[in-house]
């Protein structure tokens, strides 16, 4: 049995062990028909051309967790920051760790999906924005949506700043030899609030692990929210990434994907407008060796006037890795004087590395800015011989030239020990002890 | 102190310096003049170590020692310094970190220790007030945005800062104004001293105004095909190259 038959025929199964009165039995029904109708995507699709996800399907997944897996903090430790306190939702292989999380419901909500799911007074905040932004075709998404019991549920009240930075975890223990995850998050950030995230798969030991995730994220009137996505798994691990965003009039969001690591990573990132005077900020820092297989999947769609968006993705794939960068921007026709860029710069570090670059610009209005921009090359000879002539050795110009064409994004983190920390695995991805911080 | 014997140097099989010979000793400053296409900074990237370019015949000897086989950053930890006609911009690194980082590689292939910060702070303001540069251009990303005049004071910023042996300056009178020429050249001037020496790139006669050669070779399609005095280069300001070019010929038919 295939992993799709595997799915469909345990649905039924999962609803009756879950809820089949809840209101949510009809959003999973239908996701669960979508899904099967669909199936798993392939390369014939035009958005997934350049990513196969025929080998890892292979793997006999175990899709519903069972056990409580326990870690001890010690070997988790270093995922986390330290320096500041944070809120945390920690998960262990899909069951919620209270014992590494710290939760709140004092002045916000951080806390649990499948408490928003079940309990009766989150039934009004669910009914309004489950499932509202998120896809009901495209064929992952749904299937997220069918299965989907646990995550984070983070609600922010209007005004207020949320002083502490929230920090998602998903770890898997590599218990079982194969495990599929679908974690589902759901973010709600009120009118001047501001939220800083950051979200963080991580396996634990190198057994396959599939995670398909969904989350959205609503922002609404001026509200500021900075996200973070550090990917920097083992090589046995493989993430699908669905990111659904929603921005009211004014409202500032911002999504940094740093990926190191992982066996495949796929990144679906969406950002629809509703509201003039948006501002939507997208910004990779992709960096992978081996064999490893990075793909953004990029969707801005500018609906209403006077609004911008900035993407800045940066890629360095050495060995045989593959990297791809495709960035949709549509342009409605009622969006007038919306400015949209997009930047994506690859450089190759082997004859075996690949990038699939493809800016996508659909524009129907006619006073916009729109400009996109897309290299692909190796380091700058030039540069690499002006740091060698004045004694830097190679591998640390090679370095330096690499930080050097990663930094705007590395500039642009909010959080000063997330910087630092991103910063550190860069180098130690480089291979390189540089003697300063940039 | 640097002697270059017989150099025979090409480019994707283009053969562009055809036997190079010189000698310069400490405390001299040697000025190589030429037409565009001599091989001029074809020289001063292969005195430092460029890659791109295969040297067929001839060595290059520094103290008594050859370079031939030597990376850059050795050349550069052994004390040759290369003031680049286009410095490369390098955005996320700043003009000091970037200096910090040169001298303490130079220092560590030297067997010392790193320089203390304190006296690596006193060194940036004491050289960069030599230079008059503006505090603020220190934190500036290395060569981002410089203009012109900038780039080239940067260079010889991070030349006061690394005290070479030898110093090749490509063209460093291009793009400046008379002002920053004037800045450039006093700098130079006080870094020069009886143990290093200075080999000046130049199309044009206007730096040697400033820096004084002790001596002028002219280098024309690979060659070093005359030497003189400092006249010499007056001579070539105002007569341009031809003059040279069929004294060559002259001197090749006899």
């Amino acid at each position: 049995m295939d992993l799709k038959e595997k799915l469909v025929s345990s649905f039924m199964a999962f609803e009756e062990q879950i809820d089949v009165t809840s209101q949510l039995h009809d959003v999973r029904t239908l996701a669960i028909r979508n899904f099967e109708n669909k199936g798993f995507p392939t390369k014939k699709e035009e958005a997934w051309k350049y990513t196969s996800l025929n080998a890892i399907l292979k793997n006999d997944f175990t899709v519903f967790p069972k056990n409580e897996n326990a870690v001890e903090f010690k070997d988790v430790k270093k995922y986390f920051l330290h320096e500041i306190d944070t809120y945390k939702v920690v998960f262990i292989d899909g069951i919620f760790s209270s014992f590494l999380s710290s939760t709140t419901h004092e002045g916000l909500d951080v806390c649990l999906m499948s408490s928003a799911l079940t309990k009766p007074k989150y039934k009004m905040v669910i009914d309004e924005y489950y499932n509202k932004i998120a896809s009901k075709e495209e064929t992952l998404t749904t299937l997220n949506t069918a299965f989907a019991t646990e995550g984070a549920y983070i609600n922010i009240p209007k005004s207020k700043i949320v002083e502490k930075p929230i920090e998602i975890i998903y770890f898997s223990t590599g218990i079982e030899n194969a495990l599929m995850l679908q974690p589902r998050n759901l973010i709600i950030v009120g009118e001047n609030a501001h939220v800083q995230i950051i979200e963080r798969h991580q396996g634990l030991h190198e057994n396959a692990v599939l995670t398909n995730a969904v989350t959205e994220v609503f922002a609404k009137k001026r509200a500021i929210v900075d996200y973070y996505k550090i990917q920097n798994d083992l090589p046995s691990a493989n993430l699908i990434d669905n990111t659904y965003i929603s921005q009211k009039q004014e409202s500032r969001v911002s999504v940094h994907t740093f990926s190191f690591g992982g066996n495949m990573t796929r990144n679906n990132l969406n950002f629809y407008h509703f509201g003039e005077r948006i501002d939507s900020t997208l910004k990779g820092i992709t960096i992978i060796g081996d064999k490893q297989h990075v793909d953004h999947y990029t969707l801005v769609h500018h609906a209403t006037p006077n609004c911008e968006s900035h993407q800045n993705y940066k890629c360095i794939v050495n060995d045989n890795a593959t990297g791809v960068f495709n960035g949709k921007i549509y342009v409605d026709k009622e969006a007038q004087k919306t400015n949209a860029f997009q930047q994506n710069n690859n450089i190759l570090l082997s004859d075996k590395a690949t990038v699939n670059a493809k800016p996508q610009l659909e524009i129907f209005a006619d006073d916009v800015k729109c400009s996109h921009g897309c290299t692909i090359g190796q380091l700058d000879e030039s540069a690499m011989f002006y740091m060698q002539q004045r004694g830097i050795p190679k591998q640390e110009a090679k370095a330096l030239l690499m930080f050097a064409f990663c930094n705007e994004a590395i500039e642009s983190i909010k959080i000063a020990e997330l910087k630092q920390r991103i910063t550190k695995i860069i180098a130690n991805k480089l291979g390189v002890n540089l003697g300063f911080d940039l | 102190m640097l002697s270059i014997k017989n150099l025979h140097a090409s480019v994707e099989d283009k053969e562009i310096l055809k036997g190079i010979n010189l000698e310069i000793k400490e405390g001299e400053v040697h000025a190589i003049m030429g037409p565009n296409g001599a091989g001029k900074s074809t020289l001063s990237s292969i005195i430092a170590g460029n890659e791109n370019y295969e040297v067929s015949e001839g060595e290059i000897i520094l103290d008594g020692e050859d370079l031939s086989e030597l990376a850059p950053e050795e050349r550069a930890h052994k004390g040759v310094f290369l003031s680049f006609q286009y410095p490369v911009e390098i955005p996320g690194v700043s003009v000091t970190n970037f200096i910090k980082t040169a001298i303490n590689e130079k220092r560590k292939a030297n067997g010392q220790d790193e320089m203390p910060a304190n006296e690596m702070l006193k060194l940036i303001r004491e050289k960069s007030e030599l230079l008059e540069m503006d505090r603020k251009f220190l934190s500036r990303s290395l060569n981002e945005g410089f203009s012109g005049g900038e780039k080239k004071r940067n260079e010889i910023f991070q030349m006061a800062m690394l005290e070479p042996k030898i110093a090749i300056l490509d063209e460093t009178d291009s793009g400046l104004d008379i002002d920053a020429l004037r800045i450039v050249a006093n700098g130079v001037n006080k870094l020069k001293n009886e143990n290093n020496a200075v080999l000046v790139i130049t199309h044009y006669q206007r730096l040697l105004d400033y820096i004084i050669p002790d001596f002028v070779h002219v280098l024309m399609d690979g060659k070093i095909v005359k030497s003189g005095t400092k006249e010499l280069a007056l001579e070539l300001e105002e007569k341009g190259y031809d003059w040279i070019k069929s004294e060559v010929v002259e001197s090749q038919k006899s």
